[in-house]
């Protein structure tokens, strides 16, 4: 079977195209070029390519398969790098990851992939895909503590069908670096990749100053009951949830919401939990239950399961927890039926 | 199957003997014997050469490559002058001349004679630089009229011929051109060495200095068996006629499919077709027909193997073609397989790409 693999240059997606090959696929490696290293690392002549992408070309020589280097560099910017600055602009908390799976590798990958006439589209994500009797199903993977379905909740149906994830049954990440040592592939010991690709100083604030400058400018921090309390330096800077960078007045305050129309951060005493949470743009990974299904949802990437209603509202749904929770909008809420994924959509 | 000549020519039988009758000499600089055998090696090729371009053997600069090559004529003949190159030059004549003008060209391809005219009118005595024929598209430009505008004007021309050579017939010396730019893969010779080529008696101030190689304009010792290759390439022939009707057939037969020849209205080089898939990038096409054992190329490849956008087609205002242009390059060799084998790969990717798209252009 021809098969693309999407490979980033670390060391998951790197043994994901060795165990395609060794299966006797015709593997085609694709990795993605997101963004122009040279102009990243800000040194004046270096190539536009790091070292993740000399390594995807590595391995794939060492494996003895095809593999191109894709100019996603525009696609990336629009759909995943100015996305991220307009949520928090907006006063949201956004999930880039999510949006550069469901643009690029689930989106112009997957195209791609079929394009070329390719039968599946595989990928070094920890989650598993397991065939149910209404089609695909998409799992938690073994190893919890590297599950990554959370962030793969608004893949389709259709995308499901095309996707092998090989990874998901894999014990540990300890199991797939033995693998890719005994492939001999260098990258075997290569260190995991940063949370946010496009922010390798860990400070996002740069990326939002770059696209919506005005989410940086100065505003006031304000009581519930519209005290003014001290003053902030931009709303991007703030999730709500968040107690860190309130200043002395709001001291054991957390943030309730944000206003980017004002730019006012509106703390309160902390318990910012709520037990009804409005949610858009849902995909689902069954046929949408129309009078709602109970289900556990996490709300964050390293979120606690938490008990709850999903009632499916137009494309969007309405969640009822059980007990109260932090719901930080922008981020997404993806429900499960134990190790199944049913759904998931974007806090409003 | 390989039509990616342009990238580079397939090694010619008779290159490879020579390169391999050079391995292992002396250096032609030493004094003894045996580097008078390697000396007289490397200038039987520069006879060669200089007779090729009609030049004389002095006037012939042998060096690493065409990227060197045109680096040299940019910086010896373009001292104290302002530079101009074309829109669609190559890379390695646009970094040479960081602060140079460019001249424009037409939707053809061919570069713009009444700007280039308004340039040099604006800054007599400048240098210009153009290719005889573009790696791209195979467009060639009015080498005899922009040499006359050139000499109007008090203008130096310098050639970059590196597709063009071997391939085409020219006399750019006589046409009064100041230097040309020559590669010895592109014609069918090893991979490094090139010749930067002058008119009679032109001085050149060496980039490299060293041990006064070449006369003092190049120095390092030169790769002989790679020189050897290169001359002996030059005499390896070219059936231009058997070439062309190969490319032509592939052309229609891909026309039919829907696809756009970039470039078709000029005067083109006979092996060269750029062909637009609307609608499909070029990458995608690259790739389907190398998994089918096809070797094309577009637009120009960064270290990475990331394919760029071409700046030939932009420049040509080709807009979202841009993007979705190949590059067919027959080899010299090229068999007459190579059109039912290549026709077939390319409708079968075509077909699978346009697919499902039908109704919405």
């Amino acid at each position: 079977m021809r098969i693309v693999v999407a490979m980033s240059g670390g060391v998951d997606s790197s043994v994901v195209a060795g165990l395609m090959a060794r299966a006797g696929h015709e593997v085609i490696g694709v990795t993605l070029q997101l963004y122009d290293h040279g102009a990243a690392v800000g040194r004046k002549g270096a190539c536009c390519a790091g070292q993740d992408i000399r390594d995807a070309k590595r391995v794939a020589d060492t494996l003895g398969i095809a593999h191109y280097v894709v100019d996603a560099q525009a696609r990336f910017r629009d759909s995943v790098m100015a996305a991220f600055a307009d949520s928090y602009a907006s006063g949201q908390t956004p999930v880039p990851c999510i949006a550069c799976n469901q643009h690029l590798k689930f989106g112009d990958l997957l195209e791609m992939a079929r394009d070329l006439g390719g039968e599946a589209m595989a990928t070094g994500h920890y989650v598993r895909r397991l065939e149910g009797p209404a089609g695909a199903q998409m799992h938690q993977a073994v190893d919890e503590s590297r599950d990554q379905s959370w962030f793969l909740a608004a893949t389709t149906r259709a995308q499901l069908e095309f996707c092998r994830f090989p990874l998901g049954d894999y014990a540990s990440k300890a199991q797939v670096r033995a693998v890719a040592a005994e492939m001999g592939l260098g990258v075997a010991e290569k260190a995991d990749s940063q949370d946010i690709c496009f922010v390798p100083t860990g400070s996002y604030a740069g990326v939002v100053e770059k696209f919506r400058p005005d989410a940086l400018s100065e505003g006031e921090i304000v009581s519930e009951d519209g005290v003014v309390l001290g003053t902030h330096q931009g709303i991007a800077r703030y999730t709500v949830g968040q107690a860190k960078r309130l200043g002395n007045a709001a001291a054991h305050m957390v943030v309730k919401k944000i206003e980017p129309g004002t730019r006012r951060i509106v703390v309160g005493p902390r318990r910012v939990e709520s037990l009804e949470v409005r949610l858009r743009d849902v995909n689902w990974l069954i046929d949408a239950p129309e009078g709602g299904i109970s289900a556990g949802v996490k709300m964050r990437a390293r979120d606690s399961v938490h008990a709850a209603r999903v009632v499916p509202q137009g494309s969007g749904a309405m969640l009822r927890l059980d007990e109260p929770a932090l719901a930080a909008p922008g981020q997404a809420a993806v429900f499960y039926d134990g190790s199944r994924v049913l759904g998931g959509g974007f806090i409003v | 199957m390989y039509l990616d000549a342009n990238a580079t020519e397939p090694l010619r039988p008779e290159a490879a003997a020579a390169a391999v009758a050079a391995m292992g000499l002396a250096n032609p600089a030493s004094v003894h014997g045996a580097g008078r055998a390697a000396r007289k090696m490397m200038e039987d090729a520069r006879e060669v050469v200089a007779r090729c371009f009609g030049a004389q053997p002095v006037d012939v600069i042998f060096c690493s490559g065409a990227t060197e090559a045109n680096a040299l004529a940019v910086h010896a003949l373009g001292a104290g002058r302002a530079v101009f190159y074309g829109a669609t030059e190559h890379d390695c004549v646009r970094a040479a001349a960081p602060g140079g003008g460019v001249i424009p060209v037409l939707p053809d391809g061919t570069v713009d004679m009444r700007a280039l005219e308004g340039l040099l009118a604006g800054q007599p005595g400048a240098l210009v630089c153009l290719m005889a024929a573009n790696n791209e598209t195979g467009v060639r430009h009015d080498m005899a009229a922009a040499a006359a505008l050139c000499a109007r004007h008090g203008a130096l021309l310098h050639v970059d011929a590196v597709q063009a050579a071997g391939r085409c017939r020219e006399d750019w010396l006589g046409m009064g051109a100041a230097s040309i730019a020559v590669s010895g893969h592109k014609i069918g010779g090893p991979m490094g060495a090139g010749a930067l080529v002058v008119s009679a008696g032109r001085e050149v101030m060496a980039d490299l200095r060293g041990g006064g190689q070449e006369l003092g304009r190049r120095g390092g010792t030169p790769a002989l068996p790679a020189i050897a290759g290169m001359a002996a390439a030059l005499g390896g022939g070219y059936e231009a006629a058997r070439i062309a009707g190969y490319r032509d057939e592939i052309e229609a037969f891909c026309l039919r499919l829907g696809a756009v020849a970039l470039g078709a209205g000029a005067n083109r080089l006979v092996n060269t077709s750029c062909l637009a898939l609307p609608g499909v990038r070029a990458q995608t096409q690259l790739i389907a027909l190398d998994m089918a054992g096809v070797a094309v190329s577009a637009g120009s490849a960064c270290s990475s193997g990331k394919v760029a956008q071409s700046h030939v087609l932009q420049a040509m205002g080709a807009g979202a073609l841009a993007g979705q242009a190949i590059r067919v390059s027959l080899p010299w060799n090229a068999p007459p397989e190579v059109v039912p084998g290549f026709c077939g790969a390319y409708e079968a990717m075509a077909k699978r790409a346009l697919h499902g798209r039908a109704g919405c252009a």
